[in-house]
This record gives C-alpha cells, sequence and structure tokens, in this order.
C-alpha cells in the first residue's frame, strides 16, 4: 500500500457520515464506498460517522422522527459492526422528543456508539438538552454539535446554534467535550474564534468545505493545538488539504499528533478506539 | 506532476475579512511548494474599485521583481471610458489574460459591453477570466451583497460569438454543467474553468466532471490568497484510479501565438 497522502500516523476523522437505502440519495452505497476509498488514501484510520435520520427522505434531516432517529442510528451502528476496525458511531438524536431521545441514546450506547451527535432540531443553549449531556457526561461521551457560525435569526430547515449557544451549553456542562462542528462549515468562523477562545471544553472540528487561508492558523492562535481536532464531515478533499495546511505552518510534532488523533482520542471514552491510546 | 499555470492567483488584501500575507513574494513561495511554474495573477482589491486602472497600475509594480513566475492578469471594465487603451497597456505591461467582474460593476446578463471586451480579447489573443465567487455565501459580510455570478452571464457570452477564450473561475459542478451542456460543441470549445471549487470524494463531483465533460475543459486554479492552495493537488490527488495521473490543460497554448508570451 502506498504511502498515506495525509502523512504517518493515526488519523481520527471525527466529522463523518455515512447514507443508506432509501435516504434519498441512489447512489448511497459508491458514496459510502467513496468515503472509506478516500479515507484509506488520506490514511484516516478511524471513521466517526453518524447518519443524520433519513436525511430528509422521511422525515427533515435536521428535525428527525423518532422513527428515523432509530432507523438511522441502526444503519450507524450496523455500518461500525461491519467494519470494526475503522468505523465508529455517533449516537444521533432530535431533543425535542426528550424521553425518547435519552432511550434512544442508551439503546445506541449499549450497542457500541462513543459519542453524541447533535445538529439542529433546537437550539444549543435550550435547557431541553441538559439530560442528554447529563447522559455524555455519566458516560465521557463528547457532544459533536452542529453548528452555523455566527448563525442569522433564521435558516430554512433548520434551528442552527453557534458558538455563542455552544459556549453557553458548555458553561452549563463543563465536564462534557464540546465539539463545535466544522469551522470550515459555513458561516462567519472568526466570530467563532472569538467566542470560544475562552471556554476550555469546546472544541473545534476543523471540517467543512470552506478552506479560507488563515482559518487554520487562526483557529490555532485562538484555541491551540489541545482544542483542535481534525475531521472532513461531507469534503475529504477539503480534509485533505488542511492536513497539508497544519504541515506547513510549524507546528511540533506533538501538536500535530494532538489535532490528528490525540485530542480524539481524550474526548472518547477510553478504548472507543483499539490499538490508540491517548 | 508540475503544473505550468495557477489561473486563478491574486495578490492584495480583501476589503471583507484578513488575509494573511496576499503578496506577490509569498506566492512566488506557494507556486515552488505547490509545484507550479508560474500565475496569472489579479489585483483583488481592484474587483471592488470603479475605475480599475490605478489597481492595475499596482499589480504591475507589485510584480515588477517577479515577472519570470508572476504575470499580470488586470481587470478591462468595457463600459469605461478608455478601456479600450486599458487593454492595449495591459498588453504592453505583459498581461496573459484580463478579467471582468460584472457583477461588482453592476452588469447584467448580457451586457453589450461584456461582448465588446470579448470580441477585443479574441483579436489580442488574450483569454478573458470570469470569477464566480470569492468566499462561501453563508460566510458573506454583510456589506458584501453582490450576488455570484451567474451561468447565464457566461452562456450569453460565449453564444455571442466573440471567439474569445473564457475561463470561469470559482465555480461548482452544477454551474459547470449549466454552462457546459448549454453551449453548443464549438462553443464550448472556448470555455473552460479553474479547479479551485469542485468538489472531491465522496461526492466526486470533479472524476464526473472530467469523466462527462473532458479534462481538456479544466485548468488548474488554486483561489490563492483566499483559499488554501493545497485544494486542487489534494483533489488531484483523491481521483480513482481511473483518472489518476490526468492532464488538465497548459493554459500558456492559448497564448503562444501572441509575441510577448
Amino acid at each position: 500500500m502506498s504511502e498515506p497522502l495525509g502523512g504517518d500516523g493515526p488519523l481520527i476523522d471525527i466529522h463523518a457520515h455515512f447514507y443508506q437505502e432509501g435516504a434519498g440519495r441512489l447512489q448511497w452505497r459508491s458514496l459510502n464506498a467513496s468515503r472509506l476509498a478516500a479515507g484509506d488514501r488520506i490514511g484516516v484510520t478511524w471513521h466517526v460517522g453518524s447518519v443524520l435520520g433519513s436525511w430528509g427522505a422521511t422525515s427533515p434531516t435536521y428535525f428527525q422522527s423518532p422513527d428515523d432517529t432509530v432507523a438511522g442510528n441502526d444503519v450507524m451502528l450496523a455500518m461500525q459492526a461491519a467494519e470494526p476496525g475503522r468505523v465508529r458511531a455517533w449516537a444521533a438524536v432530535n431533543p425535542n422528543d426528550a424521553s425518547f431521545a435519552l432511550a434512544e441514546l442508551d439503546r445506541c450506547r449499549q450497542r457500541g456508539a462513543i459519542g453524541l451527535k447533535l445538529a439542529a432540531a433546537r437550539r444549543a443553549d435550550d435547557p431541553l438538552l441538559a439530560p442528554l449531556l447529563e447522559f455524555a457526561e455519566a458516560h465521557h461521551w463528547p457532544v459533536l454539535h452542529h453548528a452555523w457560525q455566527r448563525r442569522p435569526a433564521w435558516v430554512p430547515g433548520q434551528d442552527p446554534s453557534d458558538a455563542l449557544d455552544l459556549c453557553a451549553l458548555a458553561g452549563r456542562h463543563p465536564r462534557v467535550g464540546i465539539v463545535l462542528a466544522h469551522i470550515g462549515g459555513g458561516g462567519d468562523w472568526s466570530h467563532t474564534l472569538s467566542a470560544v477562545r475562552d471556554v476550555p471544553n469546546v472544541y473545534l472540528d476543523l471540517s467543512g468545505s470552506g478552506v479560507d487561508r488563515g482559518m487554520v492558523d487562526q483557529a490555532l492562535a485562538a484555541v491551540g493545538a489541545a482544542r483542535l481536532v481534525w475531521g472532513a464531515d461531507l469534503t475529504l478533499d477539503t480534509g485533505l488539504a488542511k492536513l497539508w495546511a497544519l504541515d506547513v505552518v510549524g507546528l511540533p510534532a506533538a501538536d500535530r499528533d494532538a489535532i490528528r488523533w490525540r485530542n480524539a482520542a481524550r474526548l472518547f471514552p477510553p478504548g472507543a478506539f483499539p490499538g490508540i491510546v491517548a | 506532476m508540475r503544473t505550468a499555470v495557477d489561473v486563478s492567483a491574486l495578490v492584495g488584501p480583501y476589503p471583507f475579512r484578513e488575509v494573511p500575507h496576499p503578496d506577490p513574494d509569498v506566492l512566488v513561495r506557494v507556486l515552488d511548494r505547490e509545484e507550479i511554474d508560474g500565475a496569472w495573477v489579479g489585483y483583488l482589491p481592484g474587483a471592488f474599485h470603479r475605475d480599475p486602472s490605478p489597481g492595475n497600475a499596482a499589480l504591475y509594480r507589485a510584480l515588477s521583481a517577479h515577472r519570470d513566475r508572476l504575470h499580470p492578469a488586470p481587470a478591462i471594465r468595457p463600459d469605461w471610458p478608455g478601456w479600450s487603451r486599458e487593454l492595449t497597456r495591459a498588453i504592453e505591461a505583459g498581461a496573459r489574460a484580463v478579467r471582468a467582474w460584472p457583477m461588482q460593476w453592476g452588469m447584467g446578463v448580457g451586457h453589450p459591453a461584456l461582448r465588446e471586451l470579448g470580441h477585443a480579447c479574441h483579436e489580442r489573443s488574450v483569454p478573458l477570466i470570469l470569477t464566480v465567487r470569492f468566499e462561501d455565501s453563508r460566510q458573506r459580510h454583510p456589506m458584501d451583497v453582490t450576488g455570484h455570478l451567474p451561468a447565464a452571464m457566461v452562456r450569453e457570452l460565449v453564444r455571442a460569438g466573440t471567439g474569445a477564450r473564457v475561463v470561469v473561475v470559482g465555480a461548482g459542478r452544477g454551474f459547470i454543467e449549466e454552462v457546459h451542456w448549454g453551449l453548443t460543441p464549438p462553443e464550448r470549445a472556448t470555455t473552460s474553468y479553474d479547479t479551485s471549487w469542485i468538489w472531491g470524494p465522496p461526492e466526486d463531483d470533479f472524476a464526473h466532471l472530467l469523466r462527462t465533460i473532458g479534462p481538456a475543459h479544466f485548468v488548474y486554479g488554486t483561489g490563492w490568497p483566499l483559499r488554501l492552495a493545497q485544494v486542487t493537488r489534494a483533489n488531484l490527488a483523491l481521483l480513482p484510479p481511473d483518472l489518476a495521473g490526468v492532464s488538465l490543460d497548459d493554459p500558456t497554448r492559448w497564448t503562444a501565438r501572441r509575441p510577448d508570451a
């Protein structure tokens, strides 16, 4: 096998997504295969993925029905079972069905999920999230929270949170590692950097299609290597470009490793990634 | 694999956010790192000026120390008095291509001045670069309200039959397909797209476009200094095996018959 494009050493993609039959994407199988193949070439050792319900086919992506939540998580858990050496699962829930969501998290945990994925069904500062965060804390789960950098008051199809919302959540749950999703995923990332600078349990995931020059450097300056985690989200090419960008910003090897895998390994429960010790 | 030209590089500051070191000497180092021989370089702040002439003059000065690698691609505004003289000045200054910013200048689809510019570019063997966008629409500054370049504007310009080489930078798959399949084969032959804003896996838009439209319609672009220059290299590196090592078009051939090129 040729040398990984993304360089040597472990590499954890903490923001992966997979698709399933009936999810509105006819080529769902090839999309999943393409993700895994590109991951192999980049050198991704672990994809931590989620399936957001039916991806809009039978309930909205960001407002999943309970049935679609279960079905989506089942797909993700089956994927983890089928790929035990490279795929791990987030449990994705809609906090509006509060008691169901909590039960679903426990169901997924018992089947091997390793973290809580929240999208945009309820803002991060909403008290409705409290029991879910308490569950995460009890099981040493990180929370990957969808974000829209400096959100507008209203966005079609979702109730997105921004860094200020996530910081409010982080303040209420200081022992939970909260990963603000995709600083390259749209919106004003400079607003995010200013907001999260002094909130120690908010981590930034570098994923997203955005590859603005200055974003990686300024994120490093804002929160340091100890609070950055690598991920790709829906575009592995931009993920690889950001790995290469990290290689040229003059990072010490320990910081590079922290962003590539060590921070993620520490955030998730011990043993979440066999063969990797934080 | 070495690349001849980056067609979408710019220098100079961006008015809506801090961009680190948008300077010619830094660009030369980036080209070295990315194994790119040269760049057709525009002047970023000039896109937001009404009269592009002072910005063009600043561009020529800025690139003067690196003229073996950095070739000016100044802005020519064809509804501005004296634009034809500005085009002559650009060619005398060594321009390998020119840029137009119709959205920033308030020009609509089918504006006759753009057609005039197309004819002039064809006569002078100068490719015309049009930019779809600078940034993701979700992150724009509240004062940055100019819309993205519409695909219809490119179709109308190419359909006008000026014969000019039109290079579209910053377009994604949908835009490219809408233009390409909306043109006749001879029209398509004069239209190229840079690689800076096309997604790779898992969507594999880049691979799809190379298979359906063909690599001869694509040229290397980075979008520097607004975007990480590594993106196109990453996209090429992640192409599936049947497209590995694919050759994109070489823009230097478009200007080869010009004595100064």
